[in-house]
C-alpha cells in the first residue's frame, strides 16, 4: 500500500514542480503583456491540479494553501479581480512558498513559516476586499434569471473517469436545471464505441449564482470539453464579451488537444535505464569496431558478402548510437527558464531596467551537462546585471535607452553547443583590469591584446575582496566559472567593447559521455589527452630544452619557458625512453597552467567513450578516466588539470 | 570456534550454526604449490590472462586494468601480493573475476582447480604464524580447509581488497594514492 502510494508521490511531485514552472513562466508573461485570458487559465489549471493532487495524496497543508490561491486566480480569470503588478508579485511569491511546501513534503526541507503566513495573509486580504470594479461590461453579476450552458465534452470523457451526471447534480444544487441532449451527427453505427461520449448537452440553470460558481462544477472536465456559459437573458453590454469568450472557447480545445497529444507521446523513463542503454550501445560500437578491424584483413574478393554486412553493421551502429545519445538530450530551456525570474527579481533589487531575451532555448544538450551549467550560467547572468549593465540614468547619459538588455542564446556549432550571455552595458574596463593585474603581479605582456586582458579576469584570486572597484568588479568568482566549464570539457571566452557591452561565449561538448581526444603513444601504451586541453604539439629542438636546478627540465616555446615532463618518467613506464629529439611534445593547459608533455608519438584524434576508473578501482593522480580503444584494450585518459597541479607542486 | 571462521569468511549469507552441516562452496585455485579457496558466491567468472593496461602510481601487484565487456576492471596478481618468487604468465595463468563489496576485481592465479563443498567440521582455524613465509598474505587467511591429504587455505577476499595499501575501498581519497 505505502509502496504503491510512494510511486505515485514521485509522479505527483514531478508534476507539481512542472506546474509551478508553468505558473511562474505564465506569471512573468502576465507582467509584460496585457493579460491574455489563456495565460491566466493556464496558471489556474496548474494551481488547480496541484490542489487536487495534494488533497488526493493527503498533503492537507498544501491543498489548503493552494485553495486560497486558486480562488484568487479564479476571480482574476473571471475578470472579477484585476490583474495588477501587485497581484503578480504576490503570486510569484506564492509560487516560491508552494515550492517550499512541496520540498518540505518530499525531502523534509525546513518550512518557511513566515513566508507562508505572510502570503496567506496577503491572499486573504485580497480576497476579503470588495472586488474592485473592473469594467462594467465584464462584471458578471447575475442581473438575469440564470445561465445558458452548452456542454460539449470530448469523446474520451468517460474514459478519464468523469461522469457528466455528477456535474449536473452539482449544478442542481445551485437551482432548478433543465437539460436537453443532442447526439453528434455523421457517425455510423460501426464506428460507434460504447465508451465514447458523443453527446452534447444544452442546459438551462435558473440560479442567482455567478459564472464562477457555475464554472466550478465543470472544473474537472474543463480541458476536455467545449463549454459555453451565457446569461439566460443577455443584457446588451454583455453580448460582445460573451461572443469573444465563446470564440475563445472554440479555439481553446484545439490548442489543448495539441498539447495533450504531445504529452501522451512521451514517457518518463528513469535515467538509470537510459544510461544502461547508452552503455550497452557503447559496447556494441566497440565490438563493431573490433569486427571491422578483423574484417579489414579478409580478402575482399572471397568475403564480399561478409564485408558488405560489416559495412551495414557499421552504419547501423552509428545511427543507433546517435539516436540513443539523443535520448539523454534535453532542450536548454530547462536552464534558461529560471533566468527571467532571476532577472526580474535582481533588476528590481538593483534598481535597473532590464529586458531578458533568450534565443535558441530548444537547442538540445546532454542532461548531465545541463545540470552542471546551471550554476556557472547563473553566475554570469548575475554578473551581467550587476556589473555589466548601468543604471537607467547612466544609460541615458551615455545616450542609450534606459532599458538594458541581457541576451542569452544557445546554438549548435559542429559537435558543440555555444552558449552566449551578452549585455549592452558598459563593457569591461581594460585599464582597471591591467592596473589590478599589475598590483597582483600577474604576468602581463608589455602591450597586451584585448583577449589577453580579458583572460586576466579568470585568474584565481583576481576576484577577491577589493576587486578593482565596484565599477568593474567583474571578476567575482570567474575563476570558478572557468573551472566548472573546463571540467565539462568546455571553453569560455570573453569579448567586450567599452560602452557597448560584454559577451561571454561558452563552448561545450554535447555530451559528457564522449570526449574528443588525441591519442598519444608511450612505449606500447596508449593515452588519450582531452583535445580541449591541448594547446599545440611540436617537435622539440635540443637547444630549446634547458634544465633547471639540475633535474627539472623546461622547454622554450616562443620565448616562454614551460615545465617539460616526460610521460615515461611521470608514469614510470617500462621500456627505454627515446631522446627528446625523437619524441613529440604536447603542450597541455589545465587550470590556467601550461605543461609540455613529452610522449613518443601522436597517434591520432578520435572520439572516445569515457569510462570511470573509480567504479572498481580508485582515483589515480593525473588520470581522469579510461576508455576502450577499437581493439578492445583499455587506454587511460589524462587529466591535464591534475598533471599541471602535480608538476607545479614538484617544481 | 568453527562458527567464528564461518563468520569471518562470509558476510553474505546466514552463518551456519556450530556443528550444523550447512556446507559452503569454495572455488579452489593454486598459487605456486599452495592451494587456496575463495567463497564461490563472490566469483563472477574465470578468464584467461590477457594483456592489461598499466596504471601509473599503483603498487606492483596491481597489474593494471582490463576491459570486461565495457567495464574497467582492476587486476591484481595474488602471487606478487603474497610474495611468491616465481611469477610467470603462461597459457595456464588464469584471472578470477570477483564481485566484492559492489566492486568487480580480477585476481591473477596460477590455475583454477575445482569447486569444493566444505562442511563446518572440515574447517580449522588459521595457525598463528606472525612470521610465516608468506607474511603479508597471512593476515587474510581465515581458516584452513582439511580435505583428506589436501590443505586448502581459505582467504577473506574482502579483507584483502580493503587493505589500506590497496586503497580500493577508500577510493576518492587522493592521499592514499601517495603511499
Amino acid at each position: 500500500m505505502s509502496i504503491a502510494l510512494d510511486r505515485f508521490h514521485k509522479a505527483f511531485f514531478e508534476e507539481c514542480f512542472e506546474g509551478l514552472d508553468v505558473m511562474e513562466q505564465s506569471l512573468l508573461q502576465l507582467e509584460d503583456q496585457a493579460h491574455d485570458p489563456e495565460t491566466i487559465n493556464s496558471i489556474f489549471r496548474a494551481a488547480h491540479s496541484i490542489k487536487g493532487g495534494a488533497a488526493t495524496f493527503g498533503f492537507a497543508a498544501i491543498a489548503d494553501y493552494t485553495h486560497g490561491v486558486e480562488t484568487l486566480l479564479d476571480r482574476m480569470r473571471a475578470g472579477v479581480h484585476p490583474v495588477r503588478p501587485a497581484e503578480v508579485a504576490l503570486l510569484l511569491r506564492v509560487v516560491d512558498v508552494l515550492r517550499n511546501l512541496l520540498l518540505s513534503a518530499r525531502d523534509a526541507v525546513a518550512l518557511d513559516e513566515m513566508a507562508i503566513a505572510e502570503t496567506q495573509a496577503a491572499l486573504t486580504r485580497l480576497l476579503d476586499a470588495k472586488p474592485v470594479a473592473v469594467e462594467p461590461a465584464t462584471k458578471t453579476a447575475p442581473s438575469h434569471g440564470g445561465w445558458h450552458i452548452v456542454f460539449a465534452p470530448e469523446t474520451d470523457l468517460f474514459r478519464t473517469g468523469n461522469d457528466p451526471l455528477h456535474i449536473f447534480r452539482e449544478l442542481e444544487t445551485l437551482g432548478p436545471l433543465h437539460s436537453e441532449v443532442s447526439l453528434a451527427d455523421g457517425l455510423g453505427l460501426k464506428a460507434l464505441l460504447a465508451e465514447d461520449c458523443r453527446l452534447t448537452w444544452t442546459l438551462h440553470l435558473e440560479t442567482s449564482a455567478d459564472e464562477a460558481q457555475v464554472r466550478e462544477a465543470f472544473a474537472w472536465v474543463e480541458d476536455q470539453c467545449q463549454l459555453e456559459i451565457s446569461p439566460l437573458q443577455v443584457p446588451a453590454g454583455l453580448s460582445v464579451q460573451t461572443a469573444a469568450a465563446a470564440s475563445h472557447q472554440a479555439e481553446k480545445p484545439t490548442s489543448l488537444a495539441r498539447s495533450r497529444t504531445e504529452a501522451s507521446s512521451s514517457i518518463r523513463v528513469s535515467t538509470d535505464k537510459i544510461d544502461a542503454l547508452i552503455n550497452l550501445v557503447g559496447e556494441l560500437v566497440i565490438t563493431q569496431a573490433m569486427l571491422t578491424q578483423t574484417g579489414s584483413t579478409l580478402d575482399p574478393v572471397l568475403h564480399e558478402k561478409m564485408l558488405a554486412a560489416l559495412n551495414g553493421l557499421d552504419r547501423n551502429t552509428r545511427l543507433l548510437q546517435e539516436s540513443v545519445m539523443s535520448i539523454r538530450m534535453l532542450p536548454v530551456e530547462s536552464v534558461f527558464a529560471r533566468f527571467p525570474r532571476m532577472v526580474h527579481d535582481l533588476a528590481a533589487k538593483l534598481g535597473k531596467q532590464v529586458q531578458m531575451v533568450t534565443v535558441g532555448e530548444h537547442t538540445e544538450l546532454d542532461k548531465g551537462v545541463i545540470e552542471k551549467i546551471a550554476d556557472p550560467l547563473t553566475h554570469l547572468v548575475r554578473n551581467a546585471l550587476d556589473h555589466g549593465l548601468e543604471t537607467p540614468e547612466q544609460r541615458q547619459r551615455a545616450g542609450k535607452s534606459a532599458m538594458g538588455t541581457v541576451r542569452l542564446s544557445a546554438a549548435h556549432q559542429g559537435g558543440h553547443i555555444i552558449i552566449q550571455i551578452a549585455d549592452d552595458g558598459r563593457g569591461l574596463d581594460r585599464e582597471r583590469i591591467l592596473a589590478k593585474a599589475r598590483e597582483r603581479e600577474l604576468p602581463v605582456s608589455a602591450v597586451p591584446a584585448d583577449a589577453e586582458v580579458w583572460q586576466l579576469i579568470f585568474a584565481s584570486g583576481f576576484s577577491t575582496a577589493e576587486s578593482v572597484t565596484d565599477v568593474s568588479g567583474r571578476g567575482v568568482g570567474m575563476d570558478v566559472v572557468k573551472k566548472n566549464i573546463q571540467s565539462l570539457g568546455g571553453h569560455i571566452e570573453l569579448a567586450s567593447k567599452t560602452g557597448l557591452g560584454t559577451t561571454v561565449t561558452i563552448r561545450l561538448p554535447l555530451t559528457l559521455a564522449i570526449l574528443d581526444g588525441m591519442s598519444v603513444a608511450v612505449a606500447d601504451e596508449l593515452y588519450v589527452v582531452p583535445l580541449n586541453c591541448v594547446v599545440e604539439s611540436l617537435q622539440p629542438r635540443p637547444q630549446d630544452i634547458k634544465t633547471l636546478s639540475g633535474e627539472h627540465r623546461v622547454l622554450r616555446v616562443r620565448g616562454e619557458f614551460l615545465p617539460l615532463v616526460s610521460l615515461h618518467a611521470l608514469f614510470a613506464i617500462d621500456g627505454p625512453e627515446p631522446s627528446p629529439q625523437d619524441s613529440v611534445v604536447v603542450i597541455i593547459e589545465g587550470e590556467g597552467r601550461r605543461l609540455a608533455l613529452l610522449v613518443d608519438q601522436l597517434v591520432g584524434q578520435q572520439q572516445v567513450v569515457i569510462k570511470s576508473l573509480e567504479t572498481n578501482y580508485r582515483r589515480v593522480r593525473g588520470v581522469s578516466g579510461a576508455t576502450i580503444m577499437g581493439d578492445g584494450r583499455v587506454a587511460l585518459i589524462l587529466d591535464p588539470a591534475g598533471l599541471t597541479r602535480t608538476t607545479a607542486l614538484a617544481a | 570456534m568453527s562458527t567464528e571462521i564461518a563468520q569471518g569468511s562470509d558476510t553474505h549469507h546466514a552463518t551456519p550454526p556450530a556443528g550444523a552441516l550447512m556446507a559452503q562452496e569454495y572455488l579452489t585455485f593454486t598459487l605456486g604449490a599452495e592451494e587456496y579457496g575463495v567463497d564461490i558466491l563472490k566469483v563472477q567468472e574465470i578468464r584467461g590472462y590477457d594483456t592489461v593496461t598499466r596504471i601509473p602510481d599503483a603498487p606492483p601487484y596491481i597489474k593494471g586494468v582490463i576491459n570486461l565487456r565495457g567495464t574497467i576492471v582492476p587486476v591484481l596478481d595474488l602471487r606478487i601480493k603474497f610474495r611468491f618468487e616465481q611469477v610467470v604468465y603462461n597459457d595456464f595463468t588464469v584471472m578470477i573475476i570477483l564481485n566484492v563489496a559492489g566492486r568487480v576485481v580480477g585476481i591473477v592465479v596460477d590455475g583454477v582447480s575445482d569447486v569444493l563443498q566444505l562442511g563446518a567440521e572440515q574447517l580449522r582455524p588459521p595457525p598463528e604464524m606472525a612470521f610465516g613465509p608468506s607474511g603479508s598474505g597471512n593476515a587474510f587467511v581465515t581458516g584452513i580447509g582439511a580435505l583428506a591429504e589436501r590443505m586448502l587455505i581459505l582467504i577473506d577476499i574482502e579483507k584483502l581488497l580493503s587493505a589500506s595499501d590497496l586503497g580500493l575501498m577508500n577510493s576518492s581519497e587522493p592521499a592514499t594514492a601517495s603511499h
